[in-house]
């Protein structure tokens, strides 16, 4: 090994905090407070972050696991988990792409990720990882230079803890719901990102540049505050199947806008989806909350979700700044047994606040999805106005989808307009494609391309690409 | 090309072609007349791979078993029908739609494949020759389009592919006379030594335009009189009941 690997190795080590003789450190099983000190000891946290872990678990202790959603699910034994464990070293994990799943391999072929970065999804020790960090290392001086910050949220509770302080839980309290509590309790990393006053991020953010992105864990945690007048666009995922063997993903994103910002959130989420059987698969039970906090503040979510085998989740705005805008784009696809229980919240409480939600549900195989969705004008909320559009697609005759839009309007000055369709895709739409040569899947694809375009439109150009192809893999053998 | 041995087709249980017998070589065209229920549509079903029929006899298309191709590989092998009601798939650029759908037979014929710049520039062309407004073009596929405008769009596809054997199932239905003659103008630009078209007709109108080498009278599922363009003629003047 070269001098230059062997530093980039160390380096490596290094990030993830662990040199080789700990590696195998695991917190005992189960949930208390001893695990929760070992987490709080183990990243070297201050004596505060220690006590917003073990107030969320005072308060985790006392709920309930929600049961209205959808998609009902066997009882999790929340004892039964390992909330700490070392990132896995290098050693331990596959060596060549050939110890991968063909099945795994034939679907990145399909949307033409590079081998190299197949490689990195997987975590194979190969030089194309080095060659990311070196990647990420460029991106990241280019970044401070204009003093942004972006890192895991472990550095920034050690570098920046003032900004975490002031804002961590400030969207998602350690009073929340049942999985953000949990989370708040027992995360373990995630991103964080601030953007100076005045600042536009040069480029998108995405945690494809953060070193020791990718073993963040099943509780991830980010926090993203985008100060007066700046502008950032962050990118959540990857458009390629992400191997995990922890089942349960409950993560927290709390977003931040104060006067003028503006934070643009896209996510891909494609986690295993379990197999055709409805056997496996991830349970997606994030928390995505965000803050218009200043006047003229603006937060987009944009989510692409083809993944998981439940998928239960609301990105919301609260829209407490005057002139604030939040924005909800999405696409969810099931197939097979998959389930979905998604939407959004747009809270008004300023005055002329705009909210806008496009949702575009798309059904196939024996699959179930919901559109639940709260838009709530306060009485203070002045000349707000909010506009649904609701579309679902239905494929075959064993799948659902069903739509629940929750509407509280509060003050007569403003206006809640929805729309909602529900379309199948035809056996004559199909029989006309193929007449023009498009096989049964490639006229799938472009159907629901077609019909999801408006939010396809949202997402950034290079992300577009791949989640246009994606939506026609996630789809395959739902026809025919 | 086309050869019909003894088609037999039922669909839940109804008969609906009872031993049906056509040959179509390279260059001719043949139209096809009868009254409602006759199994016109039926037959350009069944041709262009529809499933849902119980079909038995030949097809066979260019020496090959029809019946041993799916639908978009028939396509490919360039058949081509021109639906007697297009689809409209919304959300879906009908330009998108003509590139997805023209690449895909390109690709299979194993000719180069068409960029942006080139598609257009011949989908322009093409327009234009069939007066299709180009507008139309960045609409969604015959969403709101009249009953003309996508009897047009399935003669500017047919255009664009090329194909050997174009079946138009009365696509002169619900067309004024002015597009009645841009359609075939249409089909007769394509018209050569090695095209050979089916066309399914009521009327002997469109036949005005396009000069048929034969005409067949279909009934209860059977072809029951085949002739010159002539017979058109005698048809409209007689009716079909004459030849039950």
């Amino acid at each position: 090994m070269d001098n230059r690997q062997k530093e980039i190795n160390n380096l490596k080590d290094y990030k993830y905090g662990f040199s080789t003789d700990i590696e195998n450190i695991q917190a005992p099983k189960g949930l208390n407070e001893d695990v929760i000190k070992f987490i709080s000891n183990i990243k070297k946290e201050p004596q505060w972050m220690l006590e917003f872990r073990l107030k969320a678990f005072e308060r985790f202790k006392i709920l309930k696991e929600p049961d209205w959603q959808k998609p009902k699910f066997p009882k999790i034994d929340y004892q039964d988990l390992y909330y700490y464990s070392a990132p896995k070293s290098m050693k331990d994990k596959p060596k060549s792409l050939n110890e991968l799943d063909p099945k795994l391999l034939e679907t990145y072929k399909k949307l033409g990720i590079p081998l190299q970065e197949q490689a990195r999804l997987n975590g194979i020790a190969v030089d194309a990882v080095f060659d990311s960090v070196s990647v990420a290392t460029t991106f990241k001086d280019e970044l401070t230079k204009q003093g942004i910050i972006f890192c895991p949220i472990s550095e920034a509770i050690q570098n920046h803890p003032q900004l975490v302080k002031k804002y961590l839980g400030s969207v998602i309290p350690t009073s929340d719901h049942f999985f953000a509590t949990l989370n708040s309790a027992v995360f373990t990393d995630g991103s964080f990102v601030y953007i100076p006053e005045g600042v536009r991020c040069p480029m998108e953010l995405s945690t494809y540049f953060r070193i020791n992105a990718s073993n963040t864990g099943q509780f991830e945690r980010t926090l993203i505050i985008a100060d007066k007048g700046s502008y950032v666009s962050y990118l959540e995922g990857c458009t390629a199947p992400m191997r995990d063997e922890n089942q349960l993903h409950a993560a927290n994103v709390e977003l931040i806008a104060l006067d003028d910002a503006e934070i643009k959130y896209s996510t891909v989420q494609n986690w295993y989806p379990g197999d055709k059987d409805g056997k496996g698969g991830i349970y997606n039970f994030v928390t995505k909350r965000g803050l218009c906090k200043g006047k003229n503040s603006k937060i987009s979510w944009t989510q692409v979700e083809t993944g998981s085998a439940i998928t239960w989740k609301y990105p919301s705005c609260i829209l407490k700044g005057d002139n604030s805008v939040g924005e909800f784009y999405s696409i969810a696809i099931t197939n097979n047994h998959q389930k979905a229980d998604t939407g959004t919240k747009m809270i008004h409480l300023g005055k002329n606040t705009k909210s806008k939600i496009i949702s575009k549900g798309i059904s196939a195989g024996s699959s179930d999805m919901t559109y639940r969705g709260l838009v709530d004008i306060s009485s203070k909320a002045k000349n707000s106005t909010n506009y649904t559009q609701c579309d679902s697609l239905l494929m075959g005759n064993k799948c659902g989808a069903h739509t629940v839009p929750y509407i509280k309007n509060k003050n007569s000055e403003s206006n809640i307009a929805h729309e909602a369709t529900t379309s199948k895709i035809s056996e004559e739409q199909l029989h006309y494609c193929q007449q023009r040569g498009l096989n049964p899947e490639e006229a799938v694809g472009l159907i629901v391309n077609g019909f999801c375009k408006e939010v396809l439109q949202q997402l950034p150009m290079e992300f577009a690409v791949e989640a246009q192809k994606l939506v026609g893999i996630s789809l395959e053998g739902s026809v025919g | 090309m086309l050869k019909i041995n003894n088609l037999n087709a039922t669909i839940d249980n109804k008969s609906i072609l009872n031993g049906l017998y056509l040959d179509i070589n390279p260059g001719e065209v043949h139209a096809i007349m009868g009254p409602n229920g006759s199994g016109k549509s039926t037959l350009s079903n069944i041709l262009s791979g529809k499933k849902g029929y119980e079909v038995s006899g030949e097809v066979l298309f260019e020496e090959k078993d029809l019946f041993e191709l799916e639908t978009e590989e028939r396509a490919h092998k360039g058949i081509f029908l021109a639906f007697q009601y297009p689809l409209e798939i919304p959300g879906v650029n009908t330009n998108i739609f003509l590139k997805t759908s023209l690449n895909a037979v390109r690709k299979a014929r194993g000719e180069k494949e068409l960029d942006a710049i080139e598609f257009l520039k011949l989908v322009k062309e093409k327009s234009k020759e069939l007066k299709f407004d180009e507008e139309k073009l960045n609409r969604q596929l015959n969403v709101g389009f009249s009953g003309g405008e996508k009897k047009k769009n399935e003669i500017l596809q047919m255009s664009l592919l090329a194909p050997k054997l174009s079946i138009l199932d009365e696509t002169d239905s619900g067309l004024d006379i002015d597009a009645l003659k841009i359609v075939a103008d249409g089909v007769n630009t394509l018209r050569n030594k090695n095209n050979s078209f089916l066309i399914i007709t009521h009327y002997q109108r469109l036949l005005d335009y396009i000069k048929p080498d034969f005409v067949h009278v279909l009934m209860n599922g059977k072809i029951v009189k085949s002739g010159g363009p002539d017979l058109a003629l005698e048809l409209e003047k007689k009716g079909y009941e004459n030849f039950n």
